[in-house]
C-alpha cells in the first residue's frame, strides 16, 4: 500500500503520470478484465470520444539534435467523467475505443481515493509486472546474440 | 479539348469483384489473417508504415492483405486512410538512447560499451533456401543469458567526448520543424525537411542512390558508427493532464554514418555526419537514409554537387513512391482524345513530307 500512498502524494504528478504510462500499455484484455473484477462499477459519461486520430512522431536530427518530422501514428484517446465528477483522460497507440474508453475510466478511478488502491493491486502492479518480464525476456534473449570477441594468439610465447 | 465519356460501370464493378476473388484465391486454402500478417510477415508491414509514414502494425497489414502483398499499393491504400483523421499534436521527440535495444551493432569500434548486439538478423545466413519451411516445423525457443545492466552508449558520443565528430544537427532556437504533410516542398530544403522525405521515401530509390555514393558520384567515405532496432517510448504533452504521457511504444531503426573529415581554416577537421530513422525494423532503409542525408548536405560543406545523390531537388522530388507511381501509372488511365491530336498531327507532318516528295519527283521528271 505504501505504492498507492506515495500515489496519492504525487497525485497530478509523477504518479499519475505512471498510471496513466501504464494504462496506455496494458491490453484490452487486462483492462476489461479489471473493470468485471470492479465490485463497485461507477456511473460514466463519455465527454470526449473515444476518438481516432494522429500523433507526429518527432525523432532528433543525429539521435539528440533539432526535433524532426518521422512520421505519423494512430492514436485514440477519450475524455470519461464519472458520477462522482472525477474526470479521467486517456489515450494510446492504435485504434481499440473499447480500451481507450476503460483506460479513462481507470485514470479516473486512480485519482480517487477510495479506489486508488485497488487500481494499483488490480491492475496497475499486474500490468508492471508483465511489462517488466516481457521486457526482460527480450533483453536476455538480444544479450544471447552478444558477440565475444577472442583473439587468436599465433605462435608460441 | 476535354470531352466527357461514360461508360465501363459494369466492367469496372466485374473488375473489383475478379479482383476480390484473386486476392482470397483458392478458398480450399485458410485464409490470412491480420495477426498472422503482423507477425510473420512483420518486415513487409514495417516497410509499408515506413513508407506511408503512419505507425499501426494492424492497419498497415490490412492494407498489406488488401493489395495482395503489392507493398507500394499497400503504402498508397494506407496514405490515403491517414488523410481522413484528424491530427491530435505532435510527440515529444522520440529518445533512441533510451531504446530497449533488440539489435546494436557498429562497424567503428569492436569492444564498446552495451557490445556488439546481433538481434535477429539476416546477416551471417547463407543465404540457402530453407527447406524445413516447407512444413510447419517447430522452433526452438531464442537462447538467453542474464542482460548486464549496461548502458549501450551511442557511439556518436563516445566519438564526441573527444570533438572528433561534429555534434548532432541543430538549428536557431526559432526554428519549427517544417510538415511536408502540412506545407508545400520548396527548394533549397532544410534538413529538417529533407529527413521526414527520406523517412517515408522508397526504400529502393534511396537504395540505389545511396549504393551510388559508394560507387564514387557523390562520395562520402561512410562507416557505419551505429545501428540500432527496438522499441522507444513515445509520449505526448497531454495539457488536460498538464504533463507529458506515454502513448505505447514503437519500433525503429537508427542508423549513425560517420563521413569523412571537414574543417576549415578555424576548426580542426572533424568526422561529419549521415543519420537515418525508420519506423520498424528496416536497417537496409535507415542506412540508405543516412547516406543519402550525408550526401544531401554537400552544399552545407562547401562539396561540389556533382552527382544525383547531392541534387536535393532531384532526390527528394523523386523519393516518394505514392507520387511516383501515381505519375507512371496514370499514363495508362483514357488518353484518347490526346491521342487523336497526336495520330492527327503525324499524319499531317506524313501528307505534308509526300506531298513535297510528290512535287521533287515530278520536278526531277521535268529537269
Amino acid at each position: 500500500m505504501d505504492v498507492a500512498k506515495d500515489a496519492v502524494a504525487a497525485a497530478g504528478g509523477i504518479g499519475r503520470q505512471r498510471a496513466a504510462g501504464l494504462l496506455a500499455k496494458a491490453t484490452k484484455d487486462e483492462l476489461k478484465a479489471a473493470w468485471d473484477a470492479l465490485a463497485d462499477k461507477p456511473g460514466v459519461r463519455p465527454v470526449r470520444g473515444p476518438e481516432t486520430g494522429l500523433v507526429m512522431v518527432r525523432g532528433s536530427i543525429g539521435g539528440g539534435g533539432a526535433p524532426f518530422n518521422l512520421g505519423e501514428a494512430t492514436v485514440t484517446r477519450a475524455t470519461v467523467l464519472l458520477a462522482s465528477g472525477t474526470a479521467g483522460h486517456a489515450q494510446a497507440l492504435g485504434t481499440s475505443k473499447e480500451k481507450v474508453r476503460l483506460q479513462a475510466i481507470f485514470d479516473a478511478l486512480w485519482q480517487e481515493g477510495a479506489t486508488q488502491a485497488w487500481v494499483e493491486a488490480a491492475l496497475l502492479t499486474p500490468v508492471e509486472a508483465r511489462l517488466a518480464e516481457e521486457d526482460r525476456r527480450r533483453a536476455d534473449e538480444t544479450a544471447a546474440t552478444r558477440v565475444d570477441f577472442f583473439t587468436m594468439v599465433r605462435g608460441e610465447d | 479539348m476535354y470531352v466527357a465519356v461514360k461508360g465501363g460501370e459494369a466492367a469496372i464493378n466485374n473488375a473489383h469483384r475478379l479482383l476480390a476473388d484473386r486476392r482470397r484465391g483458392d478458398r480450399s486454402l485458410p485464409s490470412l489473417t491480420i495477426e498472422q500478417i503482423v507477425a510473420q510477415l512483420g518486415l513487409a508491414v514495417d516497410r509499408v508504415m515506413a513508407e506511408a509514414s503512419l505507425f499501426d502494425p494492424s492497419l498497415a497489414a490490412l492494407a498489406v492483405r488488401q493489395s495482395r502483398g503489392d507493398l507500394i499499393e499497400a503504402i498508397f491504400l494506407l496514405r490515403a486512410y491517414r488523410t481522413t483523421l484528424p491530427r491530435f499534436g505532435v510527440s515529444v521527440p522520440l529518445d533512441t538512447a533510451r531504446m530497449q535495444v533488440e539489435r546494436r551493432v557498429s562497424a567503428t569500434y569492436k569492444d564498446l560499451p552495451g557490445g556488439q548486439l546481433l538481434g535477429p538478423t539476416f546477416d551471417y545466413t547463407h543465404r540457402l533456401l530453407d527447406p524445413s519451411l516447407l512444413e510447419d516445423q517447430d522452433v526452438e525457443e531464442p537462447a538467453r543469458r542474464p542482460a548486464p545492466e549496461e548502458e549501450i552508449m551511442r557511439v556518436s558520443d563516445i566519438l564526441a567526448h573527444e570533438g572528433l565528430i561534429e555534434t548532432d544537427g541543430t538549428f536557431p532556437d526559432d526554428h519549427v520543424a517544417g510538415d511536408l504533410t502540412r506545407e508545400p516542398m520548396e527548394f533549397p530544403m532544410p534538413r529538417d525537411l529533407r529527413l521526414q522525405a527520406l523517412a517515408r521515401g522508397d526504400e529502393g530509390f534511396l537504395l540505389a542512390l545511396a549504393y551510388s555514393t559508394q560507387r564514387g558520384f557523390g562520395r562520402t567515405h561512410p562507416f557505419v558508427g551505429e545501428i540500432r532496432i527496438g522499441e522507444v517510448e513515445l509520449e505526448m504533452d497531454v495539457p488536460e493532464m498538464g504533463f507529458s504521457v506515454s502513448l505505447g511504444r514503437i519500433k525503429v531503426t537508427e542508423c549513425q554514418m560517420v563521413n569523412q573529415f571537414k574543417g576549415s581554416a578555424k576548426a580542426p577537421p572533424q568526422f561529419t555526419r549521415g543519420y537515418g530513422l525508420v519506423f520498424g525494423q528496416s536497417e537496409r532503409k535507415a542506412m540508405s537514409m543516412s547516406l543519402v542525408d550525408r550526401a544531401l548536405r554537400a552544399q552545407e560543406f562547401g562539396e561540389d554537387i556533382v552527382a544525383p545523390a547531392q541534387d536535393e531537388e532531384f532526390v527528394i522530388s523523386h523519393s516518394d513512391n505514392v507520387q511516383a507511381t501515381g505519375f507512371v501509372e496514370h499514363l495508362k488511365l483514357p488518353h484518347y482524345v490526346d491521342f487523336q491530336a497526336e495520330l492527327a498531327l503525324v499524319r499531317g507532318m506524313r501528307a505534308e513530307i509526300a506531298a513535297r516528295d510528290t512535287d521533287d519527283d515530278m520536278q526531277e521528271a521535268a529537269e
